[in-house]
């Protein structure tokens, strides 16, 4: 076991734990954000460089600290370790600067694209970006590719977290997409445009941190808020079988896997529940879901509020609030 | 004159061949190791020389070896770096296209003293015609028993490689380099695990320079100690330096290091002055990635002192007044160069090398690319430069690998001690610069 403090809280977290992890147990305002890294896919993370935290003590053994901000995704904790997110400004500024350069390209279009609301680009730019965007350039773009029948790519918008390039390769028995050409011309693409074909390409979809994956079988239906989710689950020969179902009145208009607050899918769902059984009767309907991280799903204000959960949630906030230390103004600035 | 460890015999001719290099002296260093030393002598020769990594970043060579991993079982390698492609910079080439035999004989010492039974040289895609010049000495040294089972009758044995890359930038960076090496997209990897730990196939591994495996040779044929009483205080033996741009005598000099700056510039013996009668303007030290000094900062340090070509003189002041010896790509300008414009120069190249892999690299080179031809161009607004110097700021230090640093540096350092050219740029074109891109 090993005791990190992060913005001034300690925890007891098992060795190997990364610092992101960690801060997920503390939870609230501490945990930084993460664009790329997916806690269910092997080697993902450490590309996007939102979650970049200080290190101001590296160990109980070596108390020196990390001369740059490291990713908090990939950088395992020590005993003794001392991580600032929030409380440093250096961490918020750094951050800001990658919100900007993602934005730099993303096209922005929001009010015609199917992720919106549920977007992870979106939330970062809202809680960590600036007002207004200082790029006059045009941005880069590149056609709308057609993987299959059931997914469409719309490389535009994607910000090569590369999470989808993991789900093929650990999910499907084999990988025929990947990232062509370098720098900010990179692009995911299915090589000559080859239809990815197994059972669970879907789930790129649903990994997907912006609009650049996007279920053909949902486009353009609904606003997400508009839909209200459900979990449900049925019996499944290839996967888990357990869903959310996005519906609006009786009809289910998409089906996705399971999302934690953090966006991530821990049990990944076949094709076939995915797409082909859009029929309510083929599922049993467990109840209304809970989704607290994108806050805009949660106007139409459906369910009942838990309690429990609400009484705990301002606890933790009250324990935040005091052990957060703010940061003391240097007498330079 | 100096003294010259590495270039000695590069006027022979035939050098190339092994039978003349093995009549200058050669292979005497894998003969002393093998038969006469165990690895951890050799690996202690290397550290008591004080070498330091000639690909840029300075090391200590000596405590990088050590790093390896000696409890793992599984099997070491040694890849030495040819990939050599920061812009100004072209001494690995010219040692490498002369005297191949000094690389094959380093390879061989040095994987002696690391352990490791293959070994392999990534060299970059552009230099195909000195793969064939490698592989050609690796075949002489192979029919005279250096490289194979048994070398020299010892149980040593090692089988050694080139493996010609695909031309990118991006593989120079050790881990992309590896990836590359093993036949993947050459990302960068994040780090740690270090190479030491786990590098090529995951085993332990220690990547060098051309010129830091090429040192060994004398290290070991004179003794660390000798090597040492070259150079001043931690920058110990010869560099070889490649000069280039407004000078009179470009090309490749090997120098002890301690020499003064200006000596370097100004003497016959190398770059024998500016051309043309001119004046200097400014310096890149160490490869493009280093800041720019301009003549004032780069004959003196900001105390005063003369600056020397060393690794610490160069540094002397930070980034505030100071640069990096880096590779030793030394791009010298006279007055008439346009700052922003070769500032553009370099800004086109690493947006054109980023990997793409994480967000500040990717994004942030392509828009400060965009920025600076936009100023060169007379469209150029005031905010620019702050925009400019406040991007760089954010990708330096916030990326995977040190390229997004080596992007922004350049960019910092010119607008430091240049801001100048920089605000007339954004406030309008030079009359001359109207001319010239009328009648481009």
């Amino acid at each position: 076991m090993a005791k990190v403090t992060i913005d001034g809280i300690e925890i007891e977290v098992p060795d190997g734990t990364t610092i992101l992890n960690a801060a997920r147990q503390i939870g609230g305002e501490v945990v930084p954000p993460a664009m790329c890294y997916y806690t269910s896919l092997k080697e993902t993370g450490g590309k996007c460089r939102v979650c970049l935290v200080k290190v101001t003590q590296g160990s109980a053994k070596d108390p020196r600290p990390m001369p740059k901000l490291v990713a908090s995704c990939r950088t395992p904790v020590a005993d003794g370790m001392v991580v600032q997110n929030i409380t440093s400004p250096d961490v918020l500024e750094a951050r800001k600067g990658v919100v900007e350069f993602l934005l730099l390209n993303h096209p922005l279009d929001c009010p015609i694209c199917d992720q919106a609301g549920e977007c992870d680009l979106q939330d970062l730019s809202y809680e960590h970006g600036t007002e207004g965007t200082r790029t006059e350039f045009e941005r880069r773009t590149f056609d709308k590719i057609d993987i299959g029948d059931k997914i469409k790519l719309h490389m535009t918008r994607c910000i090569l977290c590369y999470r989808c390039v993991f789900v093929a390769d650990q999910l499907t028995p084999e990988r025929v997409h990947g990232v062509l050409n370098r720098g900010d011309r990179s692009e995911i693409s299915t090589y000559i445009e080859k239809a990815v074909d197994n059972d669970f390409s879907g789930n790129m979809i649903d990994v997907c941190p912006v609009g650049a994956l996007t279920d053909r079988t949902f486009r353009f239906k609904s606003r997400v808020w508009f839909t209200k989710p459900m979990d449900a689950h049925r019996n499944c020969s290839k996967c888990c079988g357990k869903v959310v179902l996005w519906m609006k009145g009786n009809e289910v208009l998409r089906v996705t896997g399971r999302k934690d607050r953090y966006g991530e899918v821990k049990e990944f769902i076949c094709n076939e529940c995915r797409f082909e059984h859009k029929n309510p009767a083929d599922w049993t309907i467990e109840g209304p879901r809970h989704i607290n991280r994108h806050s805009v799903i949660s106007q139409n204000h459906y369910e009942k509020i838990d309690l429990q959960n609400l009484k705990r949630e301002v606890e933790r906030q009250i324990v935040f609030q005091k052990g957060r230390q703010l940061p003391e103004a240097s007498p330079n600035s | 004159m100096g003294r010259k460890l590495l270039l000695e015999h590069i006027n022979e001719p035939g050098i190339q061949s092994f039978e003349v290099y093995r009549q200058k002296g050669g292979y005497a260093s894998v003969e002393k190791a093998l038969k006469t030393m165990t690895p951890d002598a050799v690996m202690e020769e290397v550290k008591k020389s004080g070498l330091r990594g000639r690909g840029g970043a300075g090391f200590p060579a000596g405590m990088k070896w050590s790093f390896i991993d000696k409890k793992s079982d599984k099997p070491r390698y040694l890849v030495c770096n040819a990939d050599e492609s920061e812009p100004g910079t072209f001494k690995d080439r010219y040692l490498m296209e002369h005297i191949p035999h000094i690389l094959i004989e380093g390879m061989i010492t040095s994987s002696y003293a690391l352990g490791a039974k293959t070994s392999f040289i990534y060299i970059r895609g552009e230099y195909m015609y000195i793969v064939r010049i490698l592989e050609k000495a690796i075949d002489e040294a192979y029919a005279k028993g250096f490289l194979g089972k048994n070398i020299l009758g010892t149980d040593y044995s090692l089988d050694l490689y080139v493996h010609p890359g695909a031309g990118a930038y991006i593989c120079g960076e050790e881990t992309a380099l590896l990836e590359s090496l093993e036949g993947k997209r050459g990302n960068p990897r994040l780090k740690p695990p270090f190479p030491a730990v786990a590098g090529l196939y995951a085993c332990p591994t220690v990547v060098n320079n051309v010129e830091t495996i090429a040192a060994v040779v004398p290290i070991i044929n004179q003794g660390g100690e000798e090597y040492a009483k070259i150079g001043i205080g931690k920058s110990t033996g010869t560099k070889l330096i490649s000069a280039s741009g407004h000078i009179n005598k470009p090309g490749v000099y090997e120098i002890e290091l301690g020499l003064p700056v200006e000596e370097f510039i100004y003497s016959e013996e190398y770059c024998g002055g500016i051309w043309k009668g001119r004046k200097l303007k400014a310096v890149v030290a160490g490869g493009s990635s280093v800041p720019i000094l301009p003549t004032d900062l780069i004959l003196k340090t900001a105390k005063g002192e003369p600056r020397l070509m060393t690794y610490e003189s160069l540094s002397d002041g930070g980034f505030v007044s100071g640069t990096m010896l880096g590779s030793g790509g030394f791009i010298v300008m006279d007055e008439t160069t346009n700052i922003v414009k070769n500032l553009y120069t370099f800004s086109r190249f690493y947006h054109h090398e980023s990997c793409g892999q994480c967000s500040p690299c990717r994004e942030g080179t392509a828009w400060l690319e965009k920025i600076l031809h936009r100023l060169l161009h007379g469209q150029g607004k005031k905010k620019d430069i702050d925009i400019l110097v406040d991007a760089a700021k954010k990708i330096e230090g916030n990326t995977i690998c040190p390229l997004g640093d080596a992007a922004a540096w350049p960019v910092a350092s010119a607008i430091r001690h240049f801001r100048k050219e920089f605000e007339e740029e954004a406030a309008g074109l030079p009359a001359e610069r109207n001319l010239e891109l009328a009648t481009h």
